[in-house]
């Protein structure tokens, strides 16, 4: 009787243990840029278990849909290398063109949209075949890269240009260039692709465009108290699935703005490392990991709270971030 | 002797320093708008607003006015316990002090009441100190102000010790001004209140050492991992340690047939 109760409870508390590590379960990668490594962190315990060598200048990260792969831009290398996550091994290269900086793996998990910052277009490789399909003319210095969640649209920005491009993911046509401020770094579509959002780096401001006319319907900029302006630099945009926020990672301002996704109003900075640029969410999106590049470090954002609770030492020049739930 | 008096004279003590504190206006707001005029004036003047880097028991990136508020919250007790022994002073001036030591009790107990009472004043100091400034904006984990208390305890004993010490020394109500020259702004200035101390080791390692060995600093960081919920040992130890060492000299001190006070000849 006593064995059988005491076993119980040992069941059901091993249970309970399981379903509570399950949730928080989930392992953060980030690239390394100076490094030339990828820094694994383990999502409970916020700590860096593993650091893998990848190519030269890892910077853009992107995951297959199944989680089972992890796309590395290696920009010095000259090509965008797959990665195994179950083994961490490199299975292989892809044609990737010269210099790839950012990229987007299209809805159908096979198209990979790929920025060539060097030469001025936008490649489209099949990860399967790892053959070239299609190269794009855009404007100079391309880096930015998303694909509306239709899959229909992959729009890119172009650094010097200072243009958001529109290209149909069907034809490999240009249907539009817009005009955005200064040095854009980074687009994200909000989930039902109704509105993208675009960063001018030295402009110092986020675009809001309606995606079904392509016309913007706002701009945010930034002030942060005690910062000179000339600092705001935002670069990645992460928006939560729920269109409640969007985060802005500012720079060497050193902060993440908190922006309404509705009045678009910004309503908090938090303040993480030094030249943050990237974010991911984990799968509950309860919390934010952010990319601080000078500092060599990744803040933990809280987002219940908005509280940055920790910052994780990594490699040097940490540069993108995924989250594999 | 029943040990009812000396629960007596306790709560007779720690009464009458409430009182007292709660009474005087004036020095109740002092107590305030001191910590608060560094805290949002000059905090605000030297502000980093990109970040001061990461030191234990930090463990993300913190604006200048999350880390001197540890520092200003020492500030609060270090004056405290210079006020308690200004008044120390006063009383004996006054002769208020003689109608406490004619209580039959131990003198070293009355100085040990005077001590825990000035500790409870300075404890509420420090506590609507951080109400105010969670309004603006300057907020610590919330179960970091629970252990925050027993920090306080400790520094603010050492802390008021000093001060007994100080009283003990010191002749007449005149001399109190030097007293604030020679020991609040070294012990407050050559502390971790206001710079980390790796800073000021940067700029002269003289200076860091003097910084190091000042109780104040293990004051202040015994505090500041507190609010943290982190546990500083060295902190402690030098800390509790300095505590008896003031409190025993200060005992020595008010001992008529040996101390100061007798070279006073009062």
């Amino acid at each position: 009787m006593f064995k059988n109760i005491s076993r119980a409870v040992l069941l059901s508390s091993s249970l309970l243990i399981a379903a509570g590590s399950t949730a928080n379960a989930y392992t953060v990668y980030i690239s390394n840029e100076k490094d030339n490594t990828i820094s694994v962190i383990d999502g409970h315990s916020l700590e860096v278990t593993k650091t893998m060598e990848v190519g030269e200048r890892p910077r853009g990260i992107t995951l297959s849909k199944d989680y089972s792969k992890l796309f590395i831009c290696a920009s010095d290398s000259d090509t965008v290398q797959v990665m195994d996550l179950a083994t961490g091994k490199i299975l292989h290269d892809l044609p990737s063109g010269d210099d790839p900086e950012q990229f987007s793996l299209h809805p159908d998990n096979r198209r990979l949209f790929i920025a060539n910052e060097d030469d001025n277009i936008v490649t489209v490789v099949d990860t399967e075949s790892r053959t070239v399909i299609a190269q794009v003319d855009v404007g100079v210095e391309p880096e930015g890269m998303a694909i509306s969640p239709d899959g229909k649209i992959a729009v890119n920005t172009s650094e010097t240009t200072n243009m958001v491009h529109w290209i149909d993911t069907e034809t490999y046509q240009l249907i539009d260039n817009t005009l955005v401020d200064q040095r854009p770094r980074h687009v994200e579509f909000n989930k039902e692709g109704t509105v993208l959002w675009a960063s001018a780096e030295i402009g110092g401001t986020v675009s809001i465009f309606d995606t079904a006319t392509r016309i913007e319907k706002k701009k945010i900029s930034f002030n942060i108290k005690g910062i000179h302006k000339d600092r705001i630099q935002p670069v990645g945009v992460k928006l939560t699935s729920d269109g409640k926020y969007a985060f802005v990672a500012l720079g060497p301002a050193n902060h993440i703005a908190v922006v309404d996704a509705n009045t678009f109003e910004v309503k908090d900075y938090l303040l993480v490392g030094r030249r943050v640029w990237h974010m991911a969410f984990s799968p509950d999106e309860k919390r934010m990991f952010t990319t601080n590049g000078v500092s060599g470090d990744v803040s933990v954002v809280d987002i219940p709270s908005m509280k940055v609770i920790k910052s994780i030492k990594v490699g040097r020049y940490p540069w993108g971030a995924v989250v594999k739930p | 002797m029943s040990s009812n008096l000396y629960v007596t004279a306790l709560f007779g003590i720690l009464w009458r320093e409430i009182l007292r504190f709660v009474k005087q206006r004036e020095r109740f707001i002092a107590s305030l708008v001191r910590p608060l005029v560094w805290l949002l004036v000059f905090a605000a003047g030297f502000r980093a607003a990109l970040g001061v880097s990461i030191i234990p028991p930090y463990e993300t990136y913190i604006t200048y006015e999350v880390y001197i508020t540890p520092g200003l919250i020492g500030m609060i007790q270090l004056f405290n316990g210079m006020q308690n022994s200004l008044s120390m002073v006063y009383d004996r001036e006054m002769g208020s002090m003689r109608i406490l030591l004619v209580t039959p009790l131990p003198r070293w107990y009355l100085l040990l009441c005077r001590l825990l009472s000035a500790t409870v004043v300075s404890i509420l100091q420090v506590y609507t100190f951080l109400l105010v400034a969670w309004f603006f904006d300057i907020q610590m984990p919330v179960m970091g102000y629970v252990w925050l208390l027993p920090a306080l305890i400790v520094s603010g004993l050492m802390l008021g010790a000093v001060g007994l010490l100080i009283s003990s020394a010191i002749k007449q109500l005149e001399n109190f001004a030097g007293i604030m020259n020679f020991v609040i702004f070294p012990m407050f200035f050559l502390s971790s209140a206001l710079y980390p101390l790796w800073k000021m080791q940067e700029s002269s390692e003289l200076l860091f050492r003097i910084c190091s060995v000042n109780p104040f600093t293990h004051a202040v960081e015994l505090i500041r991992h507190a609010l943290y919920g982190k546990f500083d040992g060295l902190s402690l130890a030098v800390t509790a340690g300095s505590l008896v060492f003031f409190l025993v000299l200060a005992v020595y001190g008010y001992n008529p047939a040996r101390g100061f006070v007798k070279r006073m000849g009062s």
